[in-house]
């Protein structure tokens, strides 16, 4: 590790213990925007290890936040919790994994298509089962946890998906994704399997969506697969990473900020124009800022040297 | 010459066996064989359309033959995907020329380094990825991005990705096309220094100069098919040679 590395993970640690300090000193509505920044932090930053370096976009996390969020609604009567954690992230590797061997050949737009279909697919098929089956439409979700645990759980998620990026990042699958991103036919010629890559990163981002899904599904209380499962939770993190931009590490936490309290805001004020208004924020981000906050901050970083 | 490419003169890098590759009913490669000695420069040459692209997608494994068998030394390469037969030995060069954009210079030459047949990783291949600029005289580039590079540089920067996996066999497709009469001499004189440096290269190429001046041997294949082979001097003086690219009346 050089200096400059040292430093800045001496840095993000102190961060990470101040914010775990967060639930002694705020109010409880304070803890819920925490939790909503927190949850979207991870998502998003989980999002853009895949969908940064090879451009593909996914909207397949509704779907492993889905499955996390039920393993937990399913099991919590039977299982201890962590466990639930565990098996909520062996079925988000084995779905990530499945997924992936299958579409990943797909050039971006079937593979974008694909990824909406398969959580409104397995939101059906939860639907079908529990209509058929369990006689009910949605699971209680009880446990002794409170606001401040989910906080804290989200916290070390987001930890660690910065450790796994920061390693990935460093590693040989880092630099071949990036190539890929690039141009696929060069990086098969330098001698690249593109397929196993896009496959390790995509089975990565869909471990930490699900986890997500699994800590969230004690605060909804109730769950039923049209919360659980909602595609307007894939699109949100996209438009946040895009947002903040993908191709770096701390992007996509930059639109999560805004974007969270923006939406509060929004869904307080309008609670029935969200969706419009989200589609809105995505044609405005993509035509506006194509290349994130970060690319702003970039732009205007080397405009400023050129001056200097 | 009788130097030291004389005692290895012996050892096949690279052996193409009656190697077809059919589109439907056009037979873009049919039946074509050669093999390829260590230390040599072999051109693939030819008109328009004649399959010599299809040729070095065949080698390089973008394309899978129809039938025929291609070997890497003792290994045979055809039909597997392309990522293994770079690793096994063999880097290419696009005919439009392909680099990275979001990548600096030296990153994309690291890619060549990284995971082709080399296979470094970290300082070292940052090191070896640098020599590799040098030795394509682009050593000023290193922290260049690559938007900044004119042509025959981006050019050079793809030959030094080429390179950099230390190929057992280097593939050039039309290098030296689209360059002007200067970047040319240039071009040439860098393909004949990696000769020198004892390189074993196939090359597609349209420009008759380089050709008689690079070429130890050359393949000429005209609608798919090889019609002569041997070196410059013989093979372009082929009758046959000399009617597929000018026509009956001048054979």
């Amino acid at each position: 590790m050089s200096r400059r590395e040292t430093v800045i993970f001496a840095l993000v640690a102190a961060a990470f213990a101040l914010l775990s300090l967060l639930p002694f000193v705020g109010s409880a509505y304070f803890m819920t925007l925490s939790i909503s920044v927190a949850m979207y932090g991870v998502l998003a930053t989980s999002w853009a290890l895949f969908s940064g370096p090879t451009h593909y976009i996914s909207l397949a996390t509704a779907a492993f936040y889905g499955i996390g969020a039920y393993t937990v609604g399913a099991g919590i009567e039977a299982l201890p919790y962590p466990v639930l954690l565990l098996i909520a992230a062996g079925l988000g590797a084995a779905t990530a994994l499945l997924v992936g061997l299958a579409t990943l050949r797909l050039s971006g737009v079937y593979f974008v298509i694909f990824t909406l279909g398969l959580a409104e697919f397995i939101r059906q098929v939860v639907t079908w089962v529990q209509n058929n089956f369990t006689g009910s439409r949605g699971m209680y979700v009880l446990t002794d946890l409170t606001d401040r645990h989910i906080y804290w759980q989200l916290l070390a998620l987001g930890a660690l998906v910065a450790l796994v990026g920061w390693a990935v990042n460093r590693s040989r699958l880092g630099f071949a994704l990036r190539i890929i991103g690039n141009d696929e036919l060069v990086a098969a010629h330098s001698g690249i399997h593109s397929a196993r890559a896009k496959v390790a990163l995509f089975v990565i981002s869909g471990v930490f969506a699900s986890v997500v899904g699994a800590v969230m599904a004690p605060r909804f209380t109730y769950i039923e697969p049209s919360i659980a499962f909602s595609p307007e939770l894939s699109f949100q993190v996209v438009i946040m990473a895009l947002l903040g931009g993908v191709h770096r590490l701390w992007g996509p936490l930059l639109g999560v900020i805004p974007f969270t309290l923006l939406w509060e805001l929004i869904s307080a004020s309008f609670p029935t124009q969200t969706v419009l208004l989200l589609g809105v924020a995505f044609l405005l981000i993509v035509y506006f800022i194509p290349q994130g906050v970060v690319g702003l901050l970039e732009k205007l970083k080397r405009k400023d040297g050129g001056h200097a | 010459m009788p130097d030291v490419r004389q005692a290895v003169r012996e050892r096949i890098v690279l052996d193409v066996q009656a190697v077809s590759k059919h589109f439907g009913g056009l037979r873009a490669v049919d039946g074509v064989s050669f093999s390829v000695r260590q230390h040599e420069v072999m051109g693939i040459i030819g008109p328009n359309g004649s399959g010599k692209t299809t040729m070095m997608n065949l080698i390089s494994g973008a394309l899978k033959p129809t039938s025929g068998d291609i070997y890497l030394g003792e290994r045979l390469i055809s039909g597997r995907p392309a990522r293994d037969i770079a690793r096994a030995g063999v880097a290419r060069t696009f005919q439009l020329v392909r680099v990275l954009p979001s990548l600096s210079v030296v990153e994309n030459v690291m890619a060549g380094a990284v995971f082709g047949h080399k296979r470094l990783w970290g300082r070292e291949a940052r090191k070896y990825a640098e020599r590799q600029l040098e030795r394509v005289g682009m050593a000023h580039a290193v922290k260049m991005p690559v938007s900044a590079l004119t042509y025959i540089d981006e050019k050079r920067v793809e030959l030094a990705r080429a390179l950099a996996s230390d190929p057992e066999i280097l593939l050039l497709d039309e290098w030296l096309a689209g360059l002007n009469p200067t970047e040319l001499q240039t071009g040439i004189e860098l393909i004949k220094s990696l000769r020198d440096d004892g390189r074993t290269v196939i090359l597609v190429e349209h420009v008759m100069d380089a050709i008689r001046s690079l070429c130890d041997r050359c393949v000429v294949m005209s609608s798919g098919v090889q019609i002569a082979a041997g070196t410059p001097e013989v093979a372009l003086a082929d009758p046959e040679v000399i009617r597929a690219y000018l026509g009956d009346d001048h054979a």
